[in-house]
């Protein structure tokens, strides 16, 4: 199949929320002219100046997002369907109760399970995409494609909102993946790689030490690393010879920010042998249980966004095996995330945003190649959102009994982007820097009407 | 074979470095040799810089200038022997010969095809979508297009009038590397890959009158996957309310199509006639600006009324030798390498604003984030990986790839990205960022990918070992590996000093020592 066009996404707008039904006028107006619409009025002139919003009395101060590369099957996960039968479980057919009435998941996410009563989680996400280049870059940047700009994902809108032009001081970057980019996409998009995330490589899950690129040498003393400063001044001769050469300033400017991150104390937050181990049993001794502590020291230390890659659910094959084995580490690693970030009073403040690109076909293909795989389904995925100001133990949206359809409430991912902007008090009105200073705004305007199922009010 | 020409080098060095206090001998950027008009850029350039009170540079040395040439002509660093052969070579000519011999290195097609790939948007993934068949189709051909240094009219041509399937006639991916396949998209594409201009902002009726031309075009997919055929359909009807009914050239000539003629071809016929400034002077002004770092117009893709060019009269000189030639590239860029012009040192002479923009020396700028690693993979005898996203069909990299091969935008690299490599969304040439961040710094200062790189080096442990016996001359060695000239006394003092410091010991020294020079200003930019 070649990329779906956008126009594949058109679906009529329906809106029956959480709290029962709602007048198709009064949505309407809440949802086009809501989170995303009404900063219309007031904005500045075309051309203006963009001047980063101010966080105001932002809910959220941070975001972890868990991106679920490849697309992690929907009904195996938080919108269990154990009453479908084989053609559609598999051999993951049970669901278990959570700590709150009502909402179930999948058996093997038991920890997860004692804490929903933190998490929303929204069954009804839905674009309709199913190639993975597309849908990544439509969920993580809330925008559609096809209209001549690559806009920039949520990531690098909070670094620009909330990194160094909006007066952020912390040595680490304001925008951190674990542990590689993304690939799929430019994560800045039109912004350029001012806001590209720094990926610090390196494996956090490894048995020495968590090596991050650039900041963390092993084996090369303090006074070692001075004295070859030194003579690396002594000896950049060009650099002598036309000190006034704004590339040359660019030089040292850029060479004291990377000291400092050498040489001083900022860098000691990647070091995770500070942690109790017992805690870091509890997260899972595994990469991404150990990205999931790295992500909340670094949040922690002031860093307003963290991205976790988590790869391996493309599942086309072996999808039941791997679901076996990589449910319990995805389990370990986000349920004493949410739980650890509780405890020590950060929840409230940060995001945790759990989701992948789509969902996977909820009708299993037994036949070969693929012998028990799930293909790629973008017309409905799950996502699972905590903290920073959204609420707990609420489900929004339903599917249908084989979990392929919308049954009530779609969300569109600008519906969730928009709400997420809203929390960090980044105005979706707000202009983004263009470098052809084209006025582009954070979040859909009313007037590029895209579909929309409205703003996530019943959890916020 | 290098020792000896590392004991000549070395041999000369100690001859001039003899403690005399004469005169003072120009540093390692520049030489003696007097600055003068080679030929009609120069007359020109030095002309204007007389206008405005502003002294050219000094000429550059042979050291930077073998640096330069090869990083400009070929994305690639000379070898330590190739730098010293050249250094030491006494042909008053070998400026004139190394630019020649360059011009038919393999290389070149490598590096000319990458920056063509980034202004065509060669990418399989998101948002051009070109998928991986037809991108690395695309690439072969731009490849050979360069190789065989295919006239720029005709390189033009084939792409604007190309029909066939994406796998096999593979110009025809010039109409699906684009964001927006609308005729308006279309137009905006050939405006700004051929005539260097942002038709966004263009007055709505020209865009109009030139997205007619592009009206007859359909794509059908086949039985294959992922092929399509794109094809001439001249009943095919536009209701797009962008486009105009009859489409009209940019200059607002109305155009005459023939019943059942592809309109394509009769704009191609008019974009490419000698007397047509539109092309020549899009791509002289670019071909300027890939060497001196600036276009006659900046920047080279935002050609408008009101942006003019900063010398109208060197634009039309290169324009007319590009059509008398032709349209032969290399004799274009031929032309500009052997001028003095081009040939100037990195350190300007007046600290006047209108320096740089009037060419008064060569501007540094950092290396591309390809060209930097190919580099440091070069001097250090290691190889790189690099992955697509794309799980099928698998893309196979050799091991031993340099990343200007790299065929397609979605192979890639945590360090490519981090070294601002063009995603290929736009072909907008400023979509690539050179400059330096704290990142990158870090990356190069601290990281274990590249001290990796050093100290595992088999390449700079054997200058290393050499040193047992000679230091100086595997210092020398070692400059002219990695900064592709020798040492001065000045850094042989400063090295014999950190020595004597006792700070580092042993092997540590050299380690230091490479760490240092892939970490100057020198190495990380062209200069």
């Amino acid at each position: 199949m070649s990329a779906n066009r956008c126009e594949s996404l058109v679906m009529p707008v329906r809106h029956s929320g959480f709290g029962g039904s709602m007048p198709r006028r009064e949505l309407l107006r809440r949802g086009l002219f809501g989170a995303a619409g009404l900063w219309l009025a007031g904005r500045p002139a075309p051309g203006a100046a963009a001047v980063p919003a101010a966080a105001g009395t932002a809910k959220a101060k941070a975001v972890i997002q868990i991106w679920m590369w490849g697309g992690p099957c929907h009904i195996d996960t938080f919108d269990p369907k154990p009453d479908a039968g084989r053609d559609y479980c598999g051999d993951l057919d049970k669901a278990i109760e959570t700590n709150v009435g009502g909402v179930r998941v999948n058996e093997n996410l038991p920890i997860l399970a004692k804490q929903a009563h933190r998490y929303s989680i929204i069954r009804s996400m839905t674009h309709g995409v199913n190639a993975h280049e597309t849908a990544s870059y439509i969920v993580q940047t809330g925008r559609k494609s096809g209209d001549g700009l690559v806009y920039p994902c949520v990531g690098a809108v909070v670094a620009r909102f909330k990194g160094y032009d909006a007066g952020y001081k912390g040595l680490i970057p304001p925008y951190v993946v674990l542990t590689k980019p993304q690939g799929r996409f430019s994560e800045a998009g039109f912004m350029g790689s001012r806001y590209k995330p720094f990926a610090t490589g390196g494996d956090p899950g490894s048995k020495t030490r968590f090596v991050v690129e650039g900041v963390v040498a092993e084996g090369i003393t303090e006074e070692r690393q001075r004295a070859r400063r030194e003579l690396l001044h002594t000896m950049d001769l060009l650099g002598a010879a036309a000190p006034q050469d704004p590339r040359v300033e660019a030089m040292g400017r850029t060479e004291k920010e990377a000291y400092d991150l050498i040489l001083g104390n900022a860098g000691k937050v990647f070091d995770l042998a500070e942690e109790k181990d017992d805690l870091r049993d509890r997260y899972g001794r595994s990469t991404f249980g150990q990205s999931c502590l790295m992500a909340r020291r670094l949040v922690e230390s002031g860093v307003p966004y963290v991205t976790i890659n988590y790869n391996g659910w493309d599942t086309h094959k072996q999808h039941f095996p791997s679901m076996r084995r990589m449910l319990p580490d995805l389990d370990k690693g986000f349920g004493t995330l949410l739980d650890d970030l509780a405890q020590r009073g950060l929840l409230d403040s940060t995001i945790v945003w759990w989701g992948g690109e789509f969902g996977r076909t909820p009708k299993v293909q037994w036949e070969p190649p693929w012998n028990g795989g799930r293909n790629h389904f973008g017309r409905v995925f799950s996502v699972v959102v905590a903290g920073g100001g959204f609420k707990g133990g609420q489900v929004v949206g339903a599917t249908d009994k084989t979990g392929e359809t919308v049954k009530d409430r779609p969300v569109y991912p600008w519906d969730l982007t928009s709400t997420m902007y809203n929390l960090l008090g980044i105005d979706p009105g707000a202009t983004l820097p263009h470098p052809q200073n084209r006025v582009v705004h954070v979040a859909p305007s009313a007037a590029e009407k895209y579909e929309s199922g409205g703003p996530l009010t019943e959890i916020v | 074979m290098l020792r000896g020409w590392i004991a000549v080098a070395v041999a000369a060095l100690a001859s001039t470095a003899g403690g005399q206090t004469a005169a003072p001998r120009p540093g390692p950027f520049e030489n003696a040799a007097e600055v003068r008009p080679r030929g009609r850029i120069d007359e020109l350039v030095f002309a204007r810089l007389r206008q405005l009170d502003i002294p050219p540079a000094r000429n550059c040395s042979d050291g930077v200038f073998v640096r330069r040439v090869y990083l400009d002509v070929i994305g690639t660093l000379p070898t330590a022997q190739e730098a010293s052969q050249f250094i030491f070579d006494k042909s008053p000519e070998k400026r004139r010969l190394l630019i020649d011999a360059l011009l038919e290195r393999r290389e070149y097609a490598d590096y000319w095809a990458m920056k063509w790939a980034e202004l065509l948007r060669v990418k399989a993934e998101f948002p051009i979508n070109l998928w991986p068949n037809a991108a690395q189709a695309y690439h072969r051909w731009i490849l050979e297009c360069m190789r065989d240094n295919v006239p720029y009219d005709r390189f033009v041509r084939e792409m604007l009038t190309a029909n066939g399937s994406n796998f096999r006639v593979a110009p025809v991916n010039f109409y699906r590397a684009v964001q927006n396949r609308e005729p308006p998209g279309l137009a905006q594409a050939v405006a700004l890959t051929f005539m260097g201009m942002r038709a966004d902002k263009w007055p709505a009726d020209r865009l109009a009158g030139m997205a007619a031309f592009f009206t007859k075009i359909a794509y059908k997919p086949t039985g294959e996957w992922k092929e399509e055929i794109l094809y001439f359909d001249p009943g095919r009807v536009c209701t797009n309310p962008g486009v105009a009914r009859t489409p009209a050239f940019p200059d607002g000539t109305p155009a005459r199509i023939a019943p059942g003629q592809d309109p394509r071809i009769v704009f191609a016929d008019w974009f490419t006639a000698p007397g047509n400034p539109w092309m020549t002077r899009a791509i002289a002004n670019r071909a300027w600006s890939w060497f001196l770092g600036r276009g006659i117009i900046h920047e080279p893709d935002d050609l408008r009324e009101d942006n003019p060019p900063v010398h109208p009269e060197l634009l039309a000189y290169l324009q007319q030798e590009l059509v008398a030639s032709k349209y032969d590239l290399k004799h274009l860029f031929r032309l500009i390498l052997n001028s003095q012009t081009y040939q100037l040192s990195p350190i300007p002479a007046s600290t006047k604003p209108g320096a740089e923009a009037n060419f008064a020396f060569y501007a540094m700028r950092r290396l591309e984030a390809e060209v930097l690693i190919d580099a440091l993979c070069q001097v250090t005898g290691t190889t790189e990986e690099y992955e697509s996203p794309i799980p099928e069909p698998f893309t196979f990299v050799p091991k031993d790839a340099r990343s200007i091969e790299l065929p397609d935008g979605s192979i890639s690299s945590s360090f490519l990205e981090l070294f601002g490599r063009p995603p290929r969304d736009t072909g907008i040439e400023s979509e690539r960022n050179n400059r330096v961040t704290a990142q990158q710094r870090l990356h190069l200062l601290n990281s274990s990918h590249v001290r990796r790189k050093i100290e595992q080096s088999s390449k700079l442990a054997a200058i290393m070992a050499s040193g047992k016996k000679n230091p100086r001359e595997a210092v020398g060695r070692m400059y002219l590996t990695i900064l592709s000239r020798l040492p001065t006394e000045e850094e042989g003092r400063a090295l014999r000093a950190y020595m004597d410091s006792g700070a580092v010991k042993g092997r540590d020294v050299m380690l230091d020592l490479v760490w240092v020079l892939v970490n100057s200003t020198e190495f990380l930019h062209r200069h």
